[in-house]
């Protein structure tokens, strides 16, 4: 069944969509049916512009999604003991 | 009967309080009269497969429109504009069953038509397809297709925009159903359709429910892993022949 489960949190940062880097404000993040991936769930990110007229979208499996969050934990830990 | 030539695009339409919608509209070729038909898209959006299955649709002699339930939120991509609806916690129920209305009228509007209309939806377009035919004068036929949160077992999960379980409606329908279910899935789980039918069997309303083993949620979808031929195939010739016998 679609989900209209979403989880908001506010980010700090830059994207790069379609018409070049954007300031990204806020990311959606849903797990429900994907509209491109062949998947017949996919894990959802879209970070959105401050207005959110804008969007950069990515469309996951469970599983890469979840080693994703593990690489991203693993290169803050490394990155930031090397960077002080 | 299948139509070898049909024209298909994209088509205005007068709306929930008259709003100036888009849909895609496909009819085969020639005078008709066509039965129509309405196809309610699922949350993801008016993607590619809602496309498709409108020109199936058209293939077997009905004229189809699938409203784009998302259009208010525009302009964008339909992809962009699913995620601004989602992001809104989905569209309102009285706007889609508004949004249907009119893209009934539209179909009866047409030179082909033959005045019958069905009502077809995929996931939560099943739900709304099932409360359009619970809240709207003539809807001839309606086939939910594993729509999800009908019945609703937490009453928590209703929401302004989902202020009703449609199972609580059936009383006021007046259309024949047909439903269409795997009996792997989650939302409907097999508890719920038969709750669903058991609440149609008592009110002795006409209905036709077909569980498929090996199927889960959204079987027909051929660019999906869960896509099950066998089970598809079978369903279509559901949909199809349950459209004929109530619309032609």
């Amino acid at each position: 069944m679609c989900s209209y489960i979403t989880e908001t949190t506010a980010v700090v940062g830059s994207a790069k969509g379609p018409e070049g880097w954007v300031n990204v404000t806020s990311a959606n993040v849903y797990f429900d049916h994907p509209y491109h991936a062949a998947l017949d769930h996919a894990l959802s990110i879209d970070f959105l512009s401050p207005d959110s007229s804008q969007r950069v979208a990515v469309e996951l499996s469970a599983e890469s999604a979840r080693e994703l969050v593990a690489r991203i934990l693993s290169a803050l830990a490394t990155g930031e003991a090397e960077h002080g | 009967m299948s139509y070898r030539g049909m024209v298909a695009g994209i088509v205005s339409f007068k709306a929930h309080q008259g709003d100036v919608g888009e849909a895609y509209y496909a009819r085969p070729t020639g005078d008709g009269p066509f039965p129509g038909v309405v196809l309610i898209h699922h949350m993801p959006g008016w993607d590619d497969w809602c496309m498709e299955a409108t020109r199936k649709l058209a293939h077997f002699g009905f004229a189809a429109i699938a409203p784009h339930l998302y259009f208010r939120e525009g302009p964008g991509t339909p992809d962009d504009l699913a995620a601004k609806a989602r992001a809104a916690g989905g569209v309102y129920d009285n706007q889609v069953v508004g949004d249907v209305a009119g893209a009934m009228a539209f179909l009866r509007a047409q030179p082909e038509a033959n005045g019958k209309v069905g009502v077809i939806g995929f996931c939560s377009g099943g739900r709304h397809a099932y409360l359009a035919a619970c809240q709207l004068d003539g809807v001839d036929a309606v086939v939910d297709c594993w729509g999800g949160n009908i019945v609703v077992d937490d009453p928590s999960q209703l929401t302004p925009q989902r202020p009703v379980a449609p199972i609580d409606l059936t009383e006021k329908l007046r259309a024949p159903v047909l439903g269409l279910f795997g009996n792997d899935d989650k939302n409907p789980s097999p508890a719920q359709v038969d709750t669903l039918e058991a609440k149609l069997k008592s009110l002795h309303k006409y209905y036709e429910f077909h569980r498929y083993d090996g199927a889960g949620h959204g079987f027909f979808a051929a660019d999906r892993p869960g896509y099950r031929p066998e089970q598809a195939k079978d369903g279509w010739q559901k949909v199809i022949s349950f459209f004929h016998k109530n619309l032609d």
